[in-house]
């Protein structure tokens, strides 16, 4: 059975599309894809936004995407005849995480913790707060209503679901008893003591053991101070989860027809599915066809033995006669081309077959990278052309 | 010793890096079963929690134990050696420390379920890390009994984070002197890169000829440079995945240009009974021109990644994806390149 098509315009064009997540695991192309599609959408009219996360260097210059200021920035060379615009910011996630504090501590504590020591290692380690700092951002563009359609690109998290984890992580992080124990100095004041039962006791004295009493400590400055912030933060990370469950978010999952990238992305369908997050389609990238599928791949190679043999029968003593090996060669190229597409289908189809309801939009496999605007306007027009 | 030097003799610890979608964890893997020759045994690591290895070798998940998966890529025909394969996760690494140096297994247990080990992660995963990179540089180090045999372990792999984390991921003292200035994790941290900064340690980059990882390969390359000044040493450079021309340079060279003589290949496909009809001849020909431009883009994307100046070795495209056979070719073709 054929799988549906995904109607990428009629996605775009729908003022209600307010938000469109591309995820999928890491290389399958989700920036390329993410960026097409901004483009497209602004160029049919919408004011979008692009948020990325880690775009290939020459891809983010076309974009003008070079200074690093955290904020969106208009991208030049787009039609904007249609009334539409587009912009497009890379996340910078130290700073994000900097202008949080900035902006809900005040500025005494803000600095006492800028200058943590386990301040400065979260705000610029990669595991997980770059997922959280994706979520925290995408929460303020949606929130600042400049835009009315936001594309955003997630990050290459070892397991593409991540991003969806930010939150309740986050929040078992804070309600954890450790977290609790740590704060209750600055909770109860001196009175603290008295929670100081055998666990805490064993606890505390196994942490100095491993990393000794100065960084337990640092810890204890850290949640302190940040403690008065915590609540808002996870408040501001659900909002943003609750955000992505209302029918104006649209999930894209992409990815490449490869075994792990496949398999990714069933994974990837079912955990939205459970989140209930709205899923709009499969996005099938870098897929192998030809045009002249009319030859088959065993025709195409029985022809290139016939020729080889012919062309080694003029090797003998009274060999003279045109030879062939140019033909040989494109045909062994044809017939391997049709292999690959072949068992690309065949990847696709336990996809398809697994989830048949969800829309796919396939894209052909460029020869080169995109990385210019006319790239993108290419992937853009591929996406939304997928009737036959 | 073997009848011939490898380019990485005298190298225990191998990590292996890349961007995700390069086939880190294949290349680790394959890289293990070239190194366990005849009567060795290489012990590979796996440090994500994504189980790829498991997927890997067929084998049911590894728990946090070391368990034999494979036996290693023999000579002319012989068996190999043993290769052990092991997934470290943070909490199992922090509950190995505890024993191993605190005889601490029960209070590890409370750590855990007070949610220290989610604490650290969350917070300081730097960390996290040492524990994880502790438990590759223990196994480097282990002997088979005692402190003057020999080690149990003629190397280690490690599938270790993408390009991206690398250089922080194995900048472990630094990361944990900005957190503990003394203290037992620090004494722990610097024994740790006591071993990955000395030249029993080198760390290879895995890259497709493509765009983004060449730029993260090269990207990681300095970074790595950058932040050890050096003491880090970048071992090998290994394109995975690489397509092989089908043309000889010449040809593809005109077909890129458009200059190729569509009349010859009409030609060749009549003398194999295939008629030219509806342009079929000119669909091969646009073909075979994304081909050349793919292979034109390849050999631009191989020269840009060499530029960094490492030893480097190719592997092919396993059309079929990978499967143990695949595995052991791509390990054939390592040893055969010198890479083990």
């Amino acid at each position: 059975m054929a799988p549906v098509k995904l109607d990428m315009d009629r996605l775009i064009d729908d003022r209600r599309t307010r938000i469109i997540v591309c995820c999928g695991s890491g290389g399958v192309g989700k920036t390329t894809a993410a960026a097409a599609i901004g483009l497209r959408a602004a160029e049919r009219g919408r004011q979008a936004c692009v948020l990325t996360v880690d775009p290939a260097r020459r891809l983010a210059q076309s974009m003008g995407l070079t200074s690093l200021d955290n904020t969106p920035r208009q991208v030049d060379g787009v039609d904007t005849a249609g009334g539409g615009s587009l912009h497009a910011m890379m996340l910078d996630m130290k700073r994000t995480f900097d202008e949080i504090v900035e902006a809900h501590a005040d500025p005494d504590r803000a600095a006492q913790i800028l200058a943590n020591p386990f301040y400065q290692s979260l705000s610029s380690s990669f595991a997980g707060t770059q997922e959280y700092m994706a979520m925290e951002k995408l929460g303020q563009l949606r929130h600042a209503d400049e835009w009315d359609l936001i594309v955003v690109d997630t990050p290459p998290s070892r397991s593409a679901l991540d991003f969806l984890d930010a939150p309740q992580r986050l929040g078992r992080f804070l309600d954890g008893r450790l977290i609790r124990l740590l704060t209750v100095p600055a909770r109860a004041g001196m009175s603290y003591m008295k929670v100081l039962n055998a666990g805490f006791a064993m606890m505390t004295s196994a942490l100095t053991k491993i990393l000794g009493a100065q960084v337990l400590k640092d810890a204890q400055t850290f949640i302190t101070a940040f403690d008065t912030m915590f609540g808002g933060f996870r408040e501001r990370a659900e909002g943003t989860y609750r955000l992505l469950q209302t029918p104006g978010t649209a999930f894209l999952v992409v990815a490449a027809p490869e075994p792990d990238a496949l398999r990714e992305a069933s994974y990837f369908v079912e955990r939205l599915d459970a989140e209930r997050m709205p899923l709009a389609g499969l996005i099938l990238n870098r897929v192998h066809v030809s045009l002249a599928a009319r030859l088959s791949a065993a025709r195409s190679l029985a022809a290139a033995e016939t020729l080889d043999v012919h062309d080694q029968g003029l090797d003998g003593p009274d060999g003279s006669g045109p030879r062939y090996g140019l033909a040989a060669a494109v045909l062994r190229m044809h017939a391997e081309r049709m292999n690959l597409g072949k068992r690309e289908r065949r990847l696709a189809e336990h996809f398809t077959s697994a989830h048949p309801a969800i829309p796919v939009a396939e894209v052909v496999a460029q020869p080169e990278d995109v990385h210019d605007l006319d790239g993108l306007r290419v992937i853009g027009t591929i996406l939304s052309q997928q009737n036959p | 010793m073997t009848t011939r030097d490898t380019d990485w003799d005298g190298v225990r610890l191998h990590v292996v890096t890349g961007k995700g979608g390069t086939g880190k964890t294949t290349v680790s893997a394959a890289l293990a079963l070239a190194l366990a020759r005849a009567g060795r045994r290489v012990l590979l690591i796996e440090v994500e929690g994504r189980q790829g290895i498991a997927r890997l070798f067929d084998c049911p998940p590894l728990p946090y134990e070391e368990r034999k998966v494979a036996l290693g890529l023999g000579a002319s025909g012989g068996e190999g050696g043993d290769v052990y394969a092991l997934a470290v996760d943070p909490e199992g690494a922090l509950l190995d420390y505890l024993e191993m140096f605190y005889n601490m297994r029960r209070a590890g247990r409370t750590l855990t379920r007070m949610g220290v080990v989610d604490f650290a992660t969350t917070i300081a995963p730097g960390l996290a890390d040492v524990l994880v990179t502790g438990k590759a540089t223990e196994a480097t180090r282990r002997r088979v009994d005692g402190r003057s045999s020999g080690h149990l372990y003629h190397a280690v792999v490690m599938d270790a984070p993408p390009t991206g984390r690398i250089g922080r991921f194995l900048d472990v003292s630094t990361e944990v002197s900005g957190l503990a200035k003394v203290g037992p994790i620090k004494t722990h941290a610097d024994t740790v890169a006591k071993v990955i900064r000395s030249p029993q340690t080198v760390v290879h980059f895995v890259t497709t000829l493509e765009e983004m990882p060449v730029q993260e390969t090269l990207d990681g390359i300095a970074e790595l440079r950058e932040l050890t000044e050096g003491t880090i040493r970048p071992g090998g450079i290994i394109i995975n995945m690489a397509r092989p021309a089908m043309l000889d340079a010449a040809d593809l060279a005109a077909a890129a240009s458009g200059t190729l003589d569509v009349a010859e290949l009409v030609v060749g496909l009549k003398a194999a009974g295939i008629s030219d009809n509806h342009g079929l001849a000119a669909d091969l020909m646009t073909e075979l021109s994304e081909h050349a431009q793919q292979v034109a883009q390849q050999n631009r994307e191989r020269d840009e990644v060499l530029t960094a100046g490492l030893p480097h070795y190719e592997l092919p495209m396993i059309p079929d994806g990978i499967d143990l056979a695949g595995l052991y070719r791509l390990a054939a073709e390592l040893r055969e390149q010198g890479a083990a």
